[in-house]
């Protein structure tokens, strides 16, 4: 079989896999945000805990609950980092300095999972298990229960309650994201994804060297790195490392998982305002970015350009011969569409096309389909103001779903819109008018600044893969980085619980022939031009000066 | 208790039950069932030859010449000969430094690198410097790749059968089942494992 064939028939199972889910996964998720029914084990955890599972929150309750469960998260995360040393399992690595244990802990509270250290030579077992896989599946959960919240902003009326925080976690936590990973992490090891508990172990090898092997509980974090879509490796190499991703199989496996609940939440979102055709619509706008750059990306790899990678005679530079070109391809779109960040090859020596397209995915605000939750609550703020913008084209106030857009919609709806763009381009602006910080980058000329782009782009946007040349273990980057990530992940937030407790207060108008039809090609169509033009408006200067510069060299 | 304190107190709570639920019990349990159902792969698909431990399947290996003088850190390692060659390493195939070069695709070192890797490789397998493929020039993403294309497995065949005195025919046979295909027949890239084959190579009589 050609590369060719090869690489079409990956991607074409992966869409039919992706869309034999999309019903029975989407309606569950939908079952488990709104059955009244607690299972013995949540009404333990309950009683625990100390929290009522019966009593809806008030949006401002939501959001402290968020609030408060992410803040207690990074100083948890950040203590056991910084102690790590005086802990079992923690390998004899180096203390860790408290810049790089910061951004560390933000990283995985905020499901970004951007690394400045070095998986294998910095982290221990009990801290890798204890803490950042824990964070990546809670950070994970935290993601679906904001936006199940923003959904009952559509689907409820006349309430000002939009659900508990702590049963969402807790359901989304033990109902979806521990069953598929314990089935999944077992799956990954029958492959060849380690699993145990040692330190490296030194043997001979044939050609008289030795070797140290690595050890550690890799299949369990890596399901839900990728099934969470947070990304942050076990090791260095993260995904491309052999012990986390041994095969072809597991390599489509791993992007089947990080696109999995993305992808079928908009059929949660169509089952909870009881109109599936809504949320056909939302996949629609999904996945058509999706196919697009999967295919863009494919395409610009295999037709390799650059002199380096002219000289070699193929864009192999940074990829595994197991996956080769297309495969690796198809991971970087689905990496960085979904906020999750893993990479199974290096994005730093692709085409200056594809790489330039791995940045442009993140800068579409991780939508398509984008992280857990994430991406649906960023995708349903994009289409209010797709609604608003033809509202403005006929004259009249327009409305989603029933909902009235008022200027207090719209005003949540557009902060949320410049968050990230301000935090991404000032702080590429404050990191390249600094001498020092500009130092950190590997390569030279637009390559060099596409470096720092992609740094603030993807921490900014929650997604944390790099061109990875660049040295951000500094306090500066890492201090700064840590603060878009935050940022970046908690202020959008509490735009969309303010937006939900907006929607839910309001008594639904009924459609009249002016009402704009939001499950029409036509939405579709509207809705993907919004995207583009939001992205493209804000971005462009910032891509002419890098990827775009280098393109073009 | 004011709200503030109550909230933060719950958030706590709520993440310790996490921690013990996800942090331990769950890689705990799936490290268990791991060891009883597949302690080979689970502990890193080591490889033998001869009862002694050689590598893993899964991680590839350097195959150099011992140095002429071990003392000196800028003597730049040779190739045997006798072995196939893996694909380069940004981290000389070091398990505890994974990763890759991140040189930009118009990097002039890299280009240069490139090129000069050719004619080196072209030289010692004594073969035209087109032919040698694009996976023997660049080096992998994870500094660990254990696969070479058959292309370049083939290129090498020559000057091995030569340095070994075994027959080309022999060691075409060992690439063929140290061959892996794509999985399921469709997924990835089909290449070669440099780890098997210099253990079965190294195995012949």
């Amino acid at each position: 079989m050609s590369s060719t064939l090869a690489g079409w028939l990956q991607a074409l199972a992966l869409v039919g896999a992706l869309a034999l889910c999309y019903r029975p996964l989407g309606d569950y998720i939908a079952h488990l945000l709104t059955s009244a029914k607690h299972l013995g084990a949540e009404r333990g955890l309950y009683k625990v805990v100390g929290v009522d599972g019966d009593a809806d929150q008030r949006w401002p309750v939501y959001l402290r609950s968020v609030l408060a469960f992410s803040a207690l998260s990074i100083l948890f995360l950040y203590g056991l980092i910084r102690l790590q040393t005086h802990l079992l399992l923690s390998l004899g690595v180096p203390e860790t300095e408290a810049h790089q244990a910061w951004n560390t802990a933000v990283s995985f509270t905020t499901n970004t999972n951007w690394q400045s250290y070095s998986g294998e030579a910095a982290m221990g077992h009990l801290v890798q298990m204890a803490g950042l896989a824990v964070q990546n599946f809670v950070s994970a959960a935290v993601g679906i229960a904001v936006v199940a919240a923003l959904i009952r902003g559509f689907a409820r009326n006349r309430t000002d309650r939009v659900g508990n925080f702590w049963v969402d976690l807790t359901r989304i936590v033990l109902r979806l994201l521990l069953p598929i990973s314990v089935v999944f992490a077992l799956v990954l090891v029958a492959n060849g994804v380690v699993q145990n508990f040692h330190g490296f172990h030194d043997l001979a090898t044939l050609g008289g060297d030795t070797q140290s092997i690595p050890g550690g509980p890799v299949a369990s974090q890596e399901v839900i790195k990728e099934l969470g879509t947070n990304g942050g490796g076990f090791f260095n190499a993260n995904s491309a490392h052999p012990f986390e991703n041994p095969n072809g199989f597991t390599n489509w496996l791993e992007v089947f998982l990080l696109l999995v609940i993305s992808f079928s939440l908009p059929r949660t979102f169509g089952k909870m305002v009881g109109d599936h055709r809504q949320g056909y619509a939302i996949v629609a706008v999904m996945g058509l970015f999706w196919v697009a750059s999967a295919a863009l990306i494919t395409f610009s790899e295999a037709h390799h350009s650059g002199t380096a990678l002219n000289a070699a005679g193929g864009a192999m530079e940074g990829k595994e011969q197991r996956f080769g070109v297309a495969a690796s391809s198809l991971f970087a779109a689905s990496t960085t569409l979904t906020s999750t960040g893993a990479v199974d090859s290096f994005h730093d020596s692709f085409t200056p096309f594809g790489g330039g397209l791995t940045m442009f995915d993140m800068m579409l605000g991780e939508i398509a389909p984008g992280g857990t939750g994430s991406g649906l609550y960023g995708m349903l703020v994009l289409a209010i103001v797709a609604v608003f913008v033809a509202g403005l084209m006929v004259g009249r106030t327009p409305e989603y779903l029933g909902k009235k857009l008022g200027g207090r919609e719209m005003k949540f709806a557009s902060l949320y819109i410049l968050t990230t763009p301000a935090l991404v381009l000032i702080g590429t602006g404050v990191a390249m008018a600094l001498p020092g910080e500009r130092a950190g980058m590997l390569n030279s000329g637009a390559h060099g600044f596409s470096e720092v782009l992609y740094a603030f782009t993807s921490a900014s946007n929650n997604n944390g893969s790099a061109f990875a040349g660049i040295t951000v273990n500094t306090p500066w980057y890492d201090t700064a980085l840590g603060l878009c990530m935050a940022f970046g992940r908690f202020l959008p937030m509490v735009f969309v619980l303010a937006l939900a407790g907006s929607l839910a207060r309001q008594q639904p108008v009924p459609a009249s022939a002016g009402t704009l039809p939001t499950h029409k090609p036509l939405f579709v169509g509207l809705l993907s031009s919004v995207v583009l033009i939001v992205v493209g408006l804000t971005y462009f200067p910032a891509l002419a000066l890098g990827p775009i510069a280098e393109g073009l060299h | 208790m004011p709200t503030f304190l109550r909230t933060h107190l719950t958030a706590l709570r709520m993440l310790l039950v996490m921690t013990a639920v996800l942090g331990l019990a769950y890689p705990l349990l799936v490290t268990g069932v791991s060891q009883l159902a597949f302690a080979d792969k689970a502990n890193g698909s080591i490889v033998t030859s001869d009862g002694k431990e050689i590598g893993s399947s899964l991680l590839g290996q350097n195959y150099n010449l011992p140095k002429k003088d071990p003392g000196d850190a800028d003597e730049q390692a040779q190739p045997d000969p006798k072995f196939f060659q893996p694909r380069f390493s940004a981290g000389g195939y070091d398990p505890k430094a994974s990763g890759a070069s991140n040189l930009g695709p118009n990097d002039e070192k890299m280009t240069q690198a490139i090129e000069d890797r050719r004619a080196a490789i072209a030289a010692f397998d004594g073969v035209d410097p087109v032919s040698v493929p694009p996976d023997a020039v660049t080096s992998s993403g994870s500094g660990l790749d254990p696969h070479i294309s058959v292309a370049y497995a083939k290129e090498q065949v020559d000057r091995v059968a030569q340095a070994r005195g075994l027959s080309t025919d022999a060691l075409n046979r060992l690439i063929d089942t140290c061959t892996e295909g794509r999985s399921l027949g469709f997924l990835g890239e089909d290449g070669v494992n440099v780890v098997l084959l210099n253990k079965a190579i190294s195995e012949q009589k």
